[in-house]
């Protein structure tokens, strides 16, 4: 129990994506089997016990404590699971330190206790734990580890720890259930490579590479069909036998979230589209709109009407029993159009093609798409494959450029790991309010876009016009004459109720310092109000 | 009691010095009494003119100061830091100074001193405060220079104590490389040399190294504030390692960035204190230094007269 809690603690607090991948994959190497498992099922999400509210935890602690210092402990800690699990006194007669005492021990205790008895058998665990394994316990059986691990994450350093492709893990994932011992032999060296027994499994997805006018100067316009990239999210529908699931472009199961889709899958194939709501082909709604249906576990009725989701198709993956990805992309996209057409589902359209001679015209199109929720075009060569990845050539998604607006630095925070003695995650506001008494409201965060040489500038600026100091944040001058002006690139504006500014935008980051510009002549609030979609 | 003052943070006539760190021990005392350890430490951080005299007072030896006795008992906290216990008409009030009970091998272990009054320290006096052993810690920081051979570690550890307890354990877990330190520990480690605590090889953390060798892999020690500096910018990439009691509390680290939390602390915590408190039999107890109301509260439950004493100036620089 003590390496997994020592794992939970460095993951919390590394920012770094190299230094969470190397502490996963030292835990799972040295760490046996079925321990190992039941700590992945742990982080991915599949591991939790949801059975004790946090009442109980105040009741079981202010049984054995008294009810002034743990409030005193708890008003200064400020997490209630943390100021347990830091203040919890193990009872007399109990072994403290007991090193016995394993993941999946604690798990099974856990799972075969009764609703009755579920508090019983967590105090017996507390009182035989340390602090830190106390608190990995208290996450777990409360919900929710939050330790910044995504389920990728978590296949890219089981792929690293074998010496395998990241793929051949997302193949396997979906027929795989804790504490995963097939799946670990395999990777060891000491078994087979598991059958993936899954139905409706998940395809790694193929991606695209960035491309503009130069690059496209040496490539063959008459070798490449071009369609609308459209600015939802990238989803795998599979359909198997009666199986059905939706899964994110990481294979990420998101069947839950989107029963209306789910139920119209009435078929045997696996597609690949893009994730939209609104009523095809009429209504294509917007990302905000579609961001009324995202990271929900239930959704209401409600949402469902008023904001259906579709899928515009890209591709198919599979039909029946063929494996068409290894058909040309030609090939595939007749075998889509006539699979889409016979389907006849409100819920599945087709992406149309967008017929063009040279990369000129294109790039015309490309300026002026037809419908706002397009963010550029995507390139596939005739001949491609279906790859899992990212190869270059084949494919190319030629976007839209991004949005600028000029914003005034109002906070900076310090980094983390390489940039932790620089402030480089930066607030910037725009000016709102009467033109002779304007005020700056905060509209975003931006923390790369810079060089290393603009960051030490930046940087200074920060330290020789610090005005206030909140931990590692510090306020700086932001005022009409005196002030750092940001031009910040964004890709799409939505409005938000969350931010003061009612917007919030999407992948900001810095393009431009404007050193050169006074604050007073930073963009307003209006001209940003002007651009939600 | 007496014409004297026990740390003050004002200068006055005659100052008693539990020990050398700066919100005890300042500098402009017309009158200093401290340990022969903590009168040289204040000259190497003020220099030699930090008082206008000065008088060795030597642990478990009885002195008179205007009617009053006043005996240094060995703290525990850091090399040279003493308990102050003060007699008069049959009455015996101890000022602990910082101290803690965990072994050290940097300084005297804390002798508890049997006494009427005990005036406790209460930095760490809320009972979510449990240090681990530090030989734990050490080696979690250890663990973690073999996972990450491409990096620096970067040890924050205040300047005196701290970092040569940091140092030694490193040693007494069997790390013989050499430890990269930051200019402003030099003179307090040869000082713990000189002292006969061994700490091995130490060098400068020189830009200089940083262009040619580089330090991945290294063990580097500084003062905590030297992190968010300019100064920490010659290591690409270091994992920030923060070595402090404070660093039990996750929320604490992550406002500070640190990767590494190592909760090793030279004060005492919540099971030190209230176990002290029982140990010296003390009929009351003034609490003072950090967080009073919690200790006081704990020795209401235990039946202990005791009160917080409120004292300005103090802001633990060797937490
Ligand atoms: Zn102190
Ligand atoms: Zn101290």
């Amino acid at each position: 129990m003590d390496a997994f809690a020592q794992l939970l603690d460095r993951l919390v607090l590394a920012s770094a994506r190299n230094a969470k991948l190397a502490l996963m994959r030292d835990y799972f190497s040295v760490t046996r089997d079925p321990d190992r498992g039941l700590a992945l099922a742990a982080l991915t999400g599949d591991l939790s016990f949801s059975s004790v509210k946090p009442a109980m935890l105040r009741t079981l602690i202010t049984e054995r404590m008294d009810p002034v210092l743990f409030a005193y402990s708890y008003d200064y800690v400020g997490d209630l699971a943390e100021t347990v699990s830091l203040a919890w006194q193990q009872r007399e007669g109990s072994r403290p330190n007991d090193r016995d005492i394993s993941l999946a021990d604690a798990v099974e205790r856990l799972s075969s206790a009764s609703r009755s008895d579920g508090p019983r058998v967590l105090e017996d665990l507390l009182d035989r734990m340390e602090a830190p394994a106390r608190f990995a316990i208290i996450k777990l059986v409360t919900g929710g580890l939050r330790v910044g691990v995504s389920t990728g994450l978590a296949k890219q350093a089981l792929a690293e720890m074998g010496g395998v492709h990241v793929h051949e893990i997302e193949e396997l994932w979906h027929g795989l259930t804790p504490p995963y011992g097939e799946l670990f032999a395999w990777l060891e060296g000491t078994g087979e490579k598991p059958v993936s027994a899954a139905r409706a499994m998940f395809r790694p997805v193929m991606l695209s590479t960035a491309t503009d006018l130069a690059e496209l100067a040496n490539v063959d316009p008459s070798e490449y069909s071009a369609e609308w990239k459209w600015d939802g999210i990238r989803v795998q529908a599979v359909s198997e036998s009666g199986t059905r699931r939706l899964y994110s472009r990481t294979g990420d199961d998101i069947s839950g979230t989107f029963p209306d889709v789910l139920e119209a899958m009435d078929f045997d194939a696996a597609l690949d589209g893009e994730l939209l709501v609104g009523t095809p082909p009429d209504h294509t709604g917007s990302f905000s709109d579609l961001q009324q249906r995202l990271n929900r576990k239930s959704v209401s009725d409600k949402q469902l009407k008023a904001f259906p989701a579709f899928v515009r198709c890209y591709d198919l993956l599979q039909e029946a029993d063929e494996d068409l990805r290894p058909l040309p992309f030609v090939e595939r996209r007749k075998r889509l159009e006539a699979f889409i057409g016979a389907l006849g589902s409100p819920r599945f359209d087709l992406s149309p093609l967008v017929p063009f001679g040279n990369w000129e015209e294109l790039e015309g199109l490309r300026t002026a798409p037809p419908h706002p929720v397009i963010e550029g075009v995507m390139l596939k060569r005739h001949d491609s494959r279906y790859l899992p990845g990212r190869p270059r050539g084949p494919w190319f998604k030629w976007k839209r450029d991004p949005h600028t607006v000029d914003a005034v630095l109002m906070y900076a925070q310090r980094g983390h790991g390489k940039r932790s003695s620089f402030y480089s995650d930066y607030t910037f506001g725009v000016w709102t309010g009467d033109a002779g008494q304007p005020e700056l409201v905060p509209v975003g965060k931006a923390y790369f876009g810079f060089t290393d040489e603009e960051l030490k500038q930046i940087d200074k600026f920060v330290r020789d016009n610090t005005i206030d100091r909140y931990g590692p944040v510090r306020a700086v001058r932001a005022e009409p004459g005196h002030g750092l002006v940001i031009e910040v690139a964004f890709e799409g504006l939505a409005r938000s109720t969350r931010h003061k500014s009612g917007v919030a935008m999407r992948f900001p980051r810095v393009s431009r310092l404007r050193w050169d510009k006074p604050p007073h002549e930073a963009d307003r609030l209006e001209t940003l109000q002007a651009m939600l979609d | 009691m007496g014409d004297f003052f026990v740390d003050p943070v004002r200068p006055v006539d005659r100052a008693l010095i539990t020990h050398g760190h700066a919100d005890h021990a300042r500098s402009g005392h017309a009158h200093v009494m401290a340990t022969d350890d903590t009168l040289a430490i204040m000259a190497l951080r003020y220099g030699e003119d930090f008082a206008g005299a000065t008088q060795t007072a030597v642990l478990g030896e009885r002195m008179e100061i205007g009617g009053v006795g006043v005996t240094f008992h060995p703290a525990g906290h850091v090399l040279g830091s003493a308990q102050i216990a003060v007699e008069q008409a049959g009455t015996r009030i101890v000022v602990s100074g910082d101290y803690k009970r965990q072994a050290d091998p940097t300084c005297l272990p804390f002798e508890p001193i049997a006494c009427d009054i005990f005036i406790t320290e209460a930095t760490f006096g809320l009972p979510v405060f449990r240090h681990p052993p530090a030989e734990e810690e050490v080696a979690r920081l250890l663990k973690s220079v073999r996972q990450f051979p491409e990096r620096a570690h970067l040890v924050g550890a205040y300047a005196l104590g701290k970092a040569q307890r940091m140092i030694r354990l490193l040693r007494d877990a069997g790390y013989e490389e050499p430890i990269y330190i930051h200019g402003a520990l030099a003179k307090l480690c040869d000082f713990y040399q000189q002292k006969g605590i061994d700490l091995g090889p130490l060098e400068p953390a020189t830009v200089d190294r940083a262009n040619k060798e580089g330090f991945a892999g290294a063990i580097v020690v500084g003062p905590p504030s030297a992190f968010a500096d300019r100064w920490a910018r010659r290591f690409p990439d270091p994992v920030s390692a923060f070595a402090s009691g404070w660093m039990r509390i996750r929320q604490r680290a992550k406002q500070r960035g640190v990767e590494l939390p190592l909760i090793v602390s030279d004060h005492s915590d919540w099971d030190e204190l209230t176990a002290t408190i029982h140990e010296t039999g003390a009929g009351e107890v003034w609490v003072t230094h950090g967080r009073e109301e919690a200790l006081v509260r704990w020795c209401e439950i235990e039946g202990i007269k005791a009160r917080p004493l409120h004292l300005v100036g103090y802001e633990d620089e060797g937490d």
